[in-house]
């Protein structure tokens, strides 16, 4: 199919690789089918979540597990239902990026991770309930907020 | 939006499985009990409106893709090197 992105133009994707996201992304609710670009980009750990019915809406997202080696995900089995997810090792983890005018300030939401269950293309953005991880993780210090 | 008034020690029910308990009251702070299915989640508002806040700034940002390919990430791998290095 042609797809309008924000980014890259009208480009055609394969109507196969449909994520779709049964409740959206907190803020975007309405918004439930979106396709990742860029994963043939080996060499860039930056991927795009870009919405199929809006054009206008990309994300920028990362593989939080290259961000930060500890990281983990913890949520309650519950909470995954919806997209089905029954066995750890077919699940696509990513994080929403953050990007400011200041790339130096650019931050990864570790707090809350998008999930996609890659047995049936269904994705869900969970938050996780402790504070281990911040909503704001900053990339380029490793961490911590850098000095404006 | 309905407003109903209870004491401590009182609940509201939601639906058939969800139940509010007024837990306790101490001046301003109010300990709230939730019962609810398991699929029901539960946050503080707050939480759930922050990860809003942030998909919309991070959605709202026009960013040039060449830009971020260009980026080398800082990854946060001190505790092996510092393993290693010893």
């Amino acid at each position: 199919m042609q797809l309008n992105t924000k980014h890259f133009g009208v480009i055609d994707v394969d109507e196969k690789e449909t994520l779709y996201f049964p409740s959206g992304i907190p803020g975007f609710e309405n918004v439930k089918k979106y396709v990742l670009l860029g994963k043939q980009e080996a060499e860039s750990p930056f991927f795009w979540l870009q919405s199929i019915d809006k054009p206008d809406l990309a994300f920028v997202v990362t593989d939080p597990f290259y961000i930060k080696e500890d990281y983990y995900v913890d949520v309650d089995d519950e909470e995954i239902e919806e997209i089905q997810i029954t066995d750890p090792e077919n699940v696509l983890t990513l994080a929403i990026v953050t990007i400011p005018e200041n790339i130096q300030h650019m931050t990864v939401n570790l707090k809350a991770p998008v999930l996609i269950n890659m047995k049936n293309n269904m994705g869900k953005q969970v938050i996780m309930k402790d504070d281990t991880f911040p909503v704001k993780y900053y990339i380029m210090t490793g961490g911590s907020e850098p000095p404006r | 939006m309905l407003v109903l008034s209870r004491k401590k020690g009182q609940s509201i029910m939601i639906g058939n499985d969800i139940e509010i308990s007024i837990i306790d009251i101490q001046g301003e702070q109010i300990r709230i009990g939730i019962n609810a299915p398991r699929h029901v989640t539960v946050y503080r508002k707050e939480v759930f409106e922050e990860i809003i806040k942030e998909n919309k700034e991070a959605a709202s940002v026009s960013v040039n893709p060449e830009l971020i390919k260009g980026i080398n990430i800082k990854r946060n791998a001190n505790q092996k090197i510092n393993e290693n290095g010893n």
